[in-house]
């Protein structure tokens, strides 16, 4: 493209057009220096994933691994390959199947009339957004906890012996996925409201006119309106499947139920940071981010033969 | 709250029901997420044993500040208070300027190797070399166990920057730029003069969201800090709340039942320590966090 085309009437060379811009590099420099060298450094830093990486021989210095697929093999043959995996898409999956709550709560706040009532229910349901991971999990410790907690104590009233249920395998994946939507689901909702205010308020006025209930305006005015957005959501949850956040199912790992709570992720920071097996751990985390890619290729794919609605 | 129905037009048999169930639902949501909050501050104010016989429901019981007054002699606490308040403030002034400026420069339609650049962004949110290369990288640049890890090396942000680029995008008109080039006014000072000023939302969304993920966040702190004195609040939070190692096995049978509900009591207190700043910030700004959630939503 030598000759610019278009309605500037500067139609000098690219060259002068990149000069008149110099203070807009000057602006785009820190990020593009923090990205070379931190996110960008660390991708050809995964070629230790092939090699035996020693930290005195550096990256390119260390041997390749022989054979190079060594550290991916060491992982498929491991018994944890099957554990960390299955729990890894259990709990992603099963976050995927509430996917739905906070739809339903947009589409709920969206018919509250009232305004200051909705408002101080959206503040509310919000707020928990906002709490850190730790003091959420720490929460759920206490209250669950058998001996001194909430829970304990309905238990008891109810006549039962309390369940441990923060040292519970079974009961982990439920926990987790629940305990998200109680924080998440309010916050997670304003992208839905968003689309909704977009909604033509003479659409609603035509459906009033033909007599449709409020439930018959939710399902074929609202529902039609949210497909996109949820859609979309869907589909970047999708290309997160294997990367289940490492901080919350970190803390709430322990001895007790770590059998459903060990996943990829927690695997990749035991075995890299504590074990400092730095190329098994890189392998195992490329192999996941692989999965990762091909995955949200696919659902993308589908969604756009299905629905017209795509990421790109 | 009464579920007052101010609609006046005539409602159907239907509709009415449905007004019915909305409002029992919201206000049993209402309750679920509000109340496990409101526990945790009674039970900060009750004495320990009250809460783990049940007794604790409404109305602190037994009314005490031992565990307030416990976190007082915690220094770890206060140094992590500390450190928490510092990462916060400089990090997210280090965030601001460099999703913003980046933000504005790529929403230049004018800016040449725009899609390019774009590209090296857009992909860092599906690839990156994971937790052991970027762990050596930090290393190789001598950042391991310093502040500035906590600062410098994550701050940008793909994320805020699009938002940022499409309310830049949105909101500024091409036009004002046209003119202020042909005043003769540089990028520079056209940005900091005239598009600065007209985005005060868009940088208080930023703002906000980088500081309650700075306040909030224990991964960075936990892979790359050592010194304990260097720990942020959320580090020093997850060893009383969860890692809670039991120092005081020794002692008579008695001191370790005191010493086991004081731990306790101080466990809630803690809780509302470390999070009241937030909260008590929050419905104030909350309007900027939707903003900011629905000009992201405009591009998807």
């Amino acid at each position: 493209m030598k000759r610019l085309k278009g309605r500037d009437e500067n139609q000098a060379g690219l060259w002068l057009r990149i000069r008149r811009n110099w203070g807009l590099y000057l602006m785009l420099l820190p990020a593009l220096v923090l990205l070379l060298c931190f996110t960008y450094r660390p991708m050809y830093g995964v070629l230790i994933a092939f090699k035996e990486y020693k930290a005195s021989n550096g990256i390119l210095g260390s041997a390749w691994a022989d054979p190079w697929f060594k550290y991916f093999k060491k992982f498929f043959d491991s018994f944890q390959f099957g554990t960390t995996i299955r729990n890894t898409l259990v709990i992603t999956l099963y976050g995927l199947l509430v996917f739905p709550v906070p739809v339903i709560l947009a589409l709920g706040i969206n018919q509250m009339r009232d305004g200051r009532y909705r408002k101080v229910f959206q503040t509310v349901t919000y707020m928990p957004h906002f709490i850190s991971t730790v003091v959420i999990v720490g929460l759920i410790t206490l209250l669950l906890s058998p001996g001194s907690g909430v829970f304990g104590a309905i238990c008891n009233l109810l006549g039962f012996e309390a369940p441990n249920l923060m040292g519970s395998a079974g009961a982990f994946k439920h926990l987790y996925v629940w305990t998200d939507v109680w924080q998440h689901a309010g916050w997670d909702s304003i992208i839905y409201i968003a689309a909704l205010s977009g909604v033509d308020p003479s659409l609603y006025e035509a459906a009033t006119v033909d007599g449709a209930t409020n439930l018959q305006k939710i399902r074929h005015v609202d529902i039609p309106m949210l497909l996109p957005t949820a859609v979309i959501m869907l589909i970047m949850r999708m290309g997160n499947l294997m990367s289940l956040g490492f901080e919350k199912v970190y803390l709430m790992q322990n001895d007790l139920n770590l059998s459903s709570s060990e996943v990829i992720s927690t695997y990749v920071y035991k075995i890299g940071v504590i074990n400092t097996q730095y190329s098994y751990s890189a392998a195992i985390n490329l192999f996941s981010t692989i999965v990762n890619f091909v995955l949200l290729i696919l659902v993308n794919k589908i969604s756009k033969r299905l629905s017209e609605n795509s990421l790109w | 709250m009464a579920a007052s129905v101010t609609r006046k037009v005539k409602k159907s048999g239907a509709d009415k029901v449905f007004d019915v169930i909305l409002y029992v639902c919201s206000v049993l949501i209402f309750l679920l997420v509000l109340y496990p909050l409101y526990f945790v501050v009674i039970a900060s104010f009750s004495d320990p044993s009250a809460v783990a016989g049940g007794q604790v429901w409404l109305l602190p019981k037994g009314f005490t500040l031992d565990g307030y007054e416990e976190i007082l002699r915690h220094s770890e606490i206060w140094i992590g208070y500390r450190n928490t308040i510092f990462y916060t403030l400089l990090g997210t002034a280090v965030g601001m300027v460099v999703n913003i400026f980046a933000a504005y420069a790529l929403s230049r339609k004018d800016l040449v190797g725009r899609k390019f650049f774009m590209m090296l962004f857009i992909i860092t949110m599906f690839f990156n070399g994971g937790l052991i290369p970027t762990f050596l990288t930090i290393k190789d640049f001598h950042l391991y166990n310093t502040w500035a890890v906590m600062i410098v090396p994550f701050s940008v942000s793909t994320y805020n920057i699009i938002v940022a680029r499409t309310f830049f995008e949105n909101n500024i008109p091409e036009e004002l730029n046209d003119a202020a080039r042909i005043d003769g006014c540089g990028n520079l000072h056209y940005f900091f003069k005239i598009v600065l000023p007209l985005s005060k939302a868009i940088l208080a969304v930023i703002g906000l969201w980088t500081a309650v993920g700075m306040w909030n966040s224990y991964f960075n702190a936990l892979i790359y800090l050592k010194d304990a004195d260097k720990y942020p609040l959320q580090l020093i939070l997850r060893n009383i709340l969860i890692t809670s190692n039991m120092q005081m096995s020794f002692g008579s049978g008695e001191a370790m039942q005191i010493a086991l509900r004081l731990s306790s009591l101080m466990r809630y207190s803690v809780i509302i320590v470390s999070t009241l700043p937030i909260m008590c910030f929050y419905p104030f700004v909350q309007k900027y966090f939707n903003q900011g959630v629905m000009i992201g939503a405009v591009k998807g």
